[in-house]
């Protein structure tokens, strides 16, 4: 990338530019995490009246504690299956719409809708089709033998939370996918058809190389959307339930500390999530990213 | 190796639009044809058909005495070297080579042994473990041509290969593909917009114009007989002098100026006259000739060249150095250096009964 660099004759100029970003940045970021931080390290009644502090109890109980156990195995199953499922089905989509470009227009634009819904409509939109007594997916399931009921079945309830968050997050993929794709150029292409490889070989030593950095950043943002930004498509459709079953990390965060009012282990909560990401993102950069360079 | 034969082929978009017809082309085995034409004259889309990369819509083209019509590119046996080089960015350059034979089933000695020996002729050898953003626009151009000479091929296709390149490498690099053809012997299509390259590359040339074959032939018969005044303004540079002339039997005349061509007329009545710059020298006063004023000049080293009007009309001369140059000058031509062409038509008059048009046999061999 080109960088401009610019003298300044000045020295508290340049801090004054970026004041206002830094700002920002301070005020709706840094400073609550740490507040997280540091009422992660302590106890408080429920009504505010007293706090104590108290190292690391509230780490030392959560990570002894079954439910929130549950909860990071809950989370690696949902991030996982909603990274495959909306990359692979997004990277699908592009590689069709690739192919035919004039048509490809009305059809790109359809296909971005989802990402325009918010994410407590998709939930309730999700919430509808597979409502067990008015939806109209049971009604067909039930057609098939299939008996859908995500009020009562973990399994199935943790399925329709995937489904709800993958189908939000296609549109942004389908985006980045169909930009990667358009920029891989023809001529490679008809190189590998005359060099002899077959349309899927094509595609999977020539233009799915070539698109690894989309994929890698796109690998990311997905597993960052499905441990973070999930919480509403959760709170419409399951609420964690049923008996636990989709509570993510993300949501318990929410449930512990503003329903169940018990700030300090939610704080704890929010640090060691905020840790996990750090630790996969650092990781992914490390490893990966050195490999997808060409 | 092999021959191949285009046989009234043509090529519709989808939307009914022409971009190549009524194309008949015989190319022997080993022979090194090049297409050229301004941009848009259906040269790339005539290769791309004979890659299959475009499909036929009219006509057939075989290769090697098989009509390859409905082959895919890959069962063609044809190799193609593009403009962009078309090397694959996430491989080293020895995987860029090994890819076709790997894709093939080549036995990996037989591999290693084929790309070994192209590397040698290439002098890439030092490359092959590096990625192709490591390499300058001359090498990438070799690896693009090492890819297609790994393969043995029955026939090269080149689509403007030198064009990305600059032009002192480009001068070296065609001589090299000429080389290298010849050492191989494969029989070779090439795409060029640029009318030099295609005059010292080819065997015959071909040249196109509106998705036509306006004429067949070896780059001097094309240069020294052009068909139509497309090939006369196309081939050459400077550009062969187009003027509006009238015939009266045995003299011509151009604007004010009368030329006596002592028996060469070949019709009479309105026609445009060709002459090359290089055939017009200075006229003794004595001498039927053209009143050329002059505008500019340009110095080329060598010699210079002058150019003016005749009458309303352009020309441009070229002139050796010992040449004086003056405000006005008089040209004169030997007659049997004309060009004579339609003004209707555009197509090349030729004398009744006079010595056989070489090119004209060509073309009427090949359709």
């Amino acid at each position: 990338m080109q960088t401009k660099r610019t003298i300044f004759s000045n020295k508290r100029l340049p801090y004054l530019l970026l004041a206002p970003q830094l700002v920002i940045t301070l005020v709706f970021f840094i400073w609550p995490a740490l507040q997280a931080v540091k009422s992660s390290f302590e106890r408080e009644d429920p009504f505010g009246f007293k706090t104590t502090f108290i190292w690391f109890e509230n780490y030392t109980r959560i990570l002894q504690d079954a439910a929130y156990l549950n909860s990071l195995g809950n989370t690696a199953v949902f991030a996982v299956s909603v990274t495959v499922l909306s990359m692979g089905l997004s990277l699908l989509l592009a590689v069709c719409v690739n192919r035919v470009m004039r048509p490809g227009r009305i059809y790109t634009t359809l296909l971005v809708w989802p990402y325009a819904v918010a994410p407590v409509v998709v939930g309730i939109l999700w919430w509808f089709m597979f409502n067990p007594s008015i939806g109209f997916i049971p009604y067909i399931l039930r057609g098939f033998g299939i008996s859908w009921n995500h009020r009562i079945d973990g399994n199935q309830a943790m399925l329709l939370i995937i489904l709800a968050a993958s189908w939000k997050q296609i549109s942004y993929n389908f985006l980045f996918f169909l930009a990667g794709l358009q920029s891989v150029p023809n001529s490679l292409t008809e190189a590998a058809a005359i060099d002899g490889a077959g349309p899927f070989k094509r595609f999977w030593t020539i233009v799915f190389p070539l698109l690894s950095p989309t994929t890698f950043f796109l690998l990311i943002i997905n597993i960052n959307y499905a441990m973070f930004d999930t919480f509403g498509i959760i709170d419409a459709t399951t609420s964690g339930g049923p008996a636990q079953a989709t509570n993510t990390l993300v949501y318990k965060v929410y449930a512990d500390g503003f329903v169940g009012l018990n700030l300090g282990s939610s704080s704890a909560q929010s640090v060691i999530l905020m840790l996990i990401v750090i630790v996969l993102t650092v990781v992914q950069f490390r490893y990966v990213e050195r490999r997808v360079q060409y | 190796m092999a021959s191949i034969h285009v046989e009234n082929v043509g090529k519709i978009y989808s939307g009914g639009v022409r971009a190549v017809s009524d194309i008949n082309l015989s190319i022997a085995d080993g022979e090194f044809i090049v297409l050229v034409g301004p941009s848009g004259c259906g040269k790339s889309t005539l290769l791309r058909m004979v890659a299959g990369l475009e499909t036929i819509s009219e006509g057939t083209v075989s290769i090697d005495g098989g009509v390859v019509n409905d082959k895919e590119p890959a069962d063609r046996d044809i190799a193609m070297v593009f403009q962009n080089y078309a090397l694959y960015p996430h491989m080293t350059v020895r995987q860029n080579l090994e890819y076709g034979l790997k894709n093939r089933g080549t036995p990996r000695p037989e591999i290693d042994a084929r790309v070994a020996e192209a590397a040698r002729m290439l002098e890439i050898a030092q490359y092959l473990d590096r990625k192709p953003r490591a390499l300058s626009g001359g090498q990438r151009q070799r690896v693009a041509m090492g890819r297609a000479i790994v393969r043995k091929p029955a026939a090269f296709l080149f689509d403007e290969p030198l064009s990305n390149l600059d032009a002192k490498l480009r001068v070296s690099m065609r001589g090299e593909i000429k080389r290298l053809q010849r050492r191989l012997g494969t029989t070779s299509i090439y795409v060029t917009h640029d009318q030099l390259e295609a005059m010292t590359l080819a065997d015959r040339l071909v040249v196109l114009d509106g998705g036509r074959i306006e004429q067949i032939g070896a780059p001097l018969e094309v240069y020294h007989e052009p068909a139509s005044t497309f090939v006369a303004s196309f081939i050459g540079s400077p550009a062969m002098n187009l003027m509006e002339g009238e015939l009266h039997g045995d003299r011509l005349a151009v604007g004010p100026s009368i030329l006596n061509l002592a028996g060469y007329a070949p019709t009479s009545g309105p026609v445009t006259v060709g002459v090359r710059a290089e055939d017009l020298r200075l006229a003794t006063s004595a001498q039927e000739s053209f009143l050329l004023r002059v505008e500019y000049v340009e110095e080329l080293g060598s010699q210079r060249l002058v150019h003016g009007m005749v009458g309303d009309q352009p020309l441009t001369v070229a002139l050796p150095l010992e040449e004086a140059l003056q405000e006005e000058m008089k040209l004169t031509v030997e007659p049997r250096r004309l060009h004579f062409f339609s003004r209707e038509t555009g197509k090349r008059l030729t004398m009744p009964g006079s010595e056989p048009v070489r090119s004209r046999q060509v073309m009427g061999a090949v359709a």
